[in-house]
């Protein structure tokens, strides 16, 4: 405790790296997710290459992307754009499944008016498809923050600035305090993002909380990230 | 009005789903596609708005083609109302009701000031503008969908199924609104179906599809039911037709005879009559049916049948007579008031009279 007062600064500003290495992947992600998503819902053969793809994509270890990015990138091997390109990557391979699940989950016959009523096709996605995809689309959103969040903390090991430093200076110094407060510290930040996500769901969706359907679908919501979070941490586990 | 010629719609590796069709729709009327499943009906419903271009032909609205204007320009002149009336569930009912006028440059607060006008027009309360799709019945949000269609002030409006998915209580309600709106509005109305009762009662022209997409028949409702062009469609209309032709006869000469009655007033019975033994009408001080009463039972009140009012057609008569258990069909007043009974025998008469003036005409 008098350790974790002593340096509140420093782990507030490791905090604020490991933020910015997780949210940043994620936005790019989702931004490139849904373009890829709409062309992959063109064909049948189209999905399949696409959701096969960001499949291959996922199972590529972090530890290895983030030695062999700067190659390829011509980065420094301390760049922090090396993290922010790997989960990026990550973050695509998730969401374009997500992205896709959450387009097919709009209501053929909605989506069908839309196009009688005589909404043009851009106006159609953007007014129509994407805010009825919008709970699908943050159930992916709350698993990539989770799988980003613990990520971030393999880049440690490079000595790219986060959380995940107090694990390898931990480590090094036989320090256990910095441990257990690097592993508090992150849990606390993925339940922050996770609140935050909920919280920006419910206020772009406020026709979700109307209706009978409301209580299950809550309960679904809380289901995934759970399973989620276990999967993502153990992925982090085996790259690292 | 809308003209299909020769229009053929084929899907890759299939029989055709509209084959050759030829039809035109007349301005200002209501004209219903009827037919069983895969019969083309709503495919050919589709074209018009080009949902679903031809494979040939040509289909145009006033003369224009409609491959000539601009898909999405044509469907927003053209109101659109589909089964499960295809609200958009995160817009509220007023912003689901302004869609198209939004969608055509219409200011936010002008196109609500005429949803919330719509509102009226399709009888619903402005409290449920604020809602959600799915906050609202099944009923109200066929409402809305019919709002929503009329939002833009089409000259055509396309219904697919419309009242198909709603309990037959309120679907029989939203077809009577629908008659009593089209008498204001005059719109041309492409209606599509597969109930033959609702293609009678809400069609000028009824046009039966037959399996493979050819039309077997297009006709006004009482020619479908009198004299139907084919085996297809003589089955197709099905086995009440003869019943339900009588919907188009006139029941001018019917007779109306005195009935005896109980006047049933806080409580007391008061017999009107020495008409003892027979079959009693109840009725309340301002004449107005409560029921029968069966010979001898004089307090014992039973339901009473279906009632007929006099000018409406030959069906209700002898369905008054034929539901009543007295065999003696009720007849009101256009105050509800009891003018008499109708005898479904002499209504009988009267049906196998006409048939023989038309069997003379021939």
């Amino acid at each position: 405790m008098e350790w974790f007062l002593a340096n509140t600064g420093m782990i507030l500003e490791r905090g604020g790296q490991h933020l910015v290495l997780a949210l940043v992947p994620m936005v790019l992600g989702l931004l490139i997710s849904i373009p890829l998503a709409q062309l992959a819902r063109q064909s049948r053969a189209l999905r399949s290459v696409v959701l096969t793809a960001s499949s291959l994509l996922y199972t590529i270890p972090s530890l290895a992307l983030f030695i062999i990015l700067p190659t390829i990138l011509g980065t420094r091997i301390l760049d922090p754009l090396n993290v922010v390109v790997a989960l990026t990557i990550y973050a695509v391979a998730l969401l374009v499944r997500a992205a896709l699940d959450a387009f097919d989950s709009v209501d053929a016959d909605v989506s069908q008016a839309a196009q009688a009523m005589g909404f043009k096709p851009v106006a159609r996605f953007l007014q129509v498809d994407l805010p009825l995809s919008l709970p699908v689309m943050f159930a992916g959103l709350r698993v990539v923050s989770v799988s980003n969040i613990s990520l971030v903390s393999v880049a440690a090991l490079l000595g790219v600035g986060n959380l995940g430093m107090l694990f390898t200076d931990g480590l090094q110094r036989d320090f256990v305090t910095e441990v257990v407060v690097g592993i508090v510290a992150i849990l606390v930040l993925a339940l922050l993002m996770d609140s935050v996500l909920v919280l920006l769901e419910r206020i772009l969706t406020p026709w979700e909380r109307t209706g009978p359907r409301r209580g299950r679908g809550s309960e679904d919501d809380h289901m995934e990230p759970a399973g989620a979070a276990s999967r993502a941490t153990s992925t982090a586990g085996e790259a690292a | 009005m809308i003209e299909f010629q020769s229009v053929t719609k084929q899907y890759p590796g299939g029989q055709p789903a509209v084959d050759g069709l030829s039809m035109s729709i007349a301005k200002g009327s209501v004209t219903v596609f009827v037919g069983p499943s895969g019969c083309g009906k709503t495919t050919s419903l589709r074209m018009i708005n080009r949902m679903v271009e031809p494979t040939s032909g040509t289909i145009t609205v006033d003369g224009r083609d409609v491959t000539s204007v601009p898909a999405a320009e044509l469907r927003r002149s053209m109101g659109y109302v589909m089964q499960s009336a295809g609200l958009l569930p995160h817009r509220s009912v007023l912003d689901n009701i302004a869609t198209v006028p939004r969608l055509n440059g219409v200011s936010k607060r002008d196109a609500r000031k005429r949803a919330e006008e719509l509102l009226d027009v399709v009888g619903l309360a402005h409290s449920l503008g604020g809602r959600y799709p799915s906050q609202l019945s099944g009923g109200q949000q066929q409402r809305v969908g019919v709002a929503r269609a009329l939002a833009a002030d089409p000259p055509v409006l396309l219904m697919d199924e419309p009242f198909s998915a709603v309990d037959p209580v309120v679907r029989d309600e939203l077809q009577q609104e629908l008659l009593r709106l089209q008498k204001d509005l005059a719109k041309t109305i492409v209606f599509v179906t597969h109930d033959i009762d609702e293609a009678t009662i809400l069609g000028d022209k009824v046009a039966v599809f037959a399996t493979g997409g050819k039309l077997a028949q297009y006709a006004a409702p009482e020619e479908i039911l009198r004299a139907p062009a084919n085996n297809f469609v003589a089955s197709f209309v099905g086995r009440d037709r003869g019943f339900r032709h009588l919907g188009f006869t006139s029941s001018d000469g019917v007779a109306i005879h005195p009935v005896p009655t109980i006047i049933r007033s806080s409580g007391r019975y008061e017999s009107d009559s020495s008409a003892a033994g027979g079959w009693q009408l109840v009725v309340d001080a301002d004449k107005r049916p409560l029921g029968w009463s069966a010979p001898g039972t004089e307090t014992q009140l039973i339901p009473g049948g279906s009632l007929f009012r006099p000018g409406e057609s030959l069906r209700r008569a002898l369905d008054a007579a034929l539901s009543s258990p007295s065999g003696l069909g009720v007849a009101l007043d256009a105050e509800g008031r009891v003018l008499g009974v109708v005898r479904g025998g002499e209504v009988l008469a009267l049906i196998e009279e006409a048939r023989q003036v038309r069997q003379a005409a021939l």
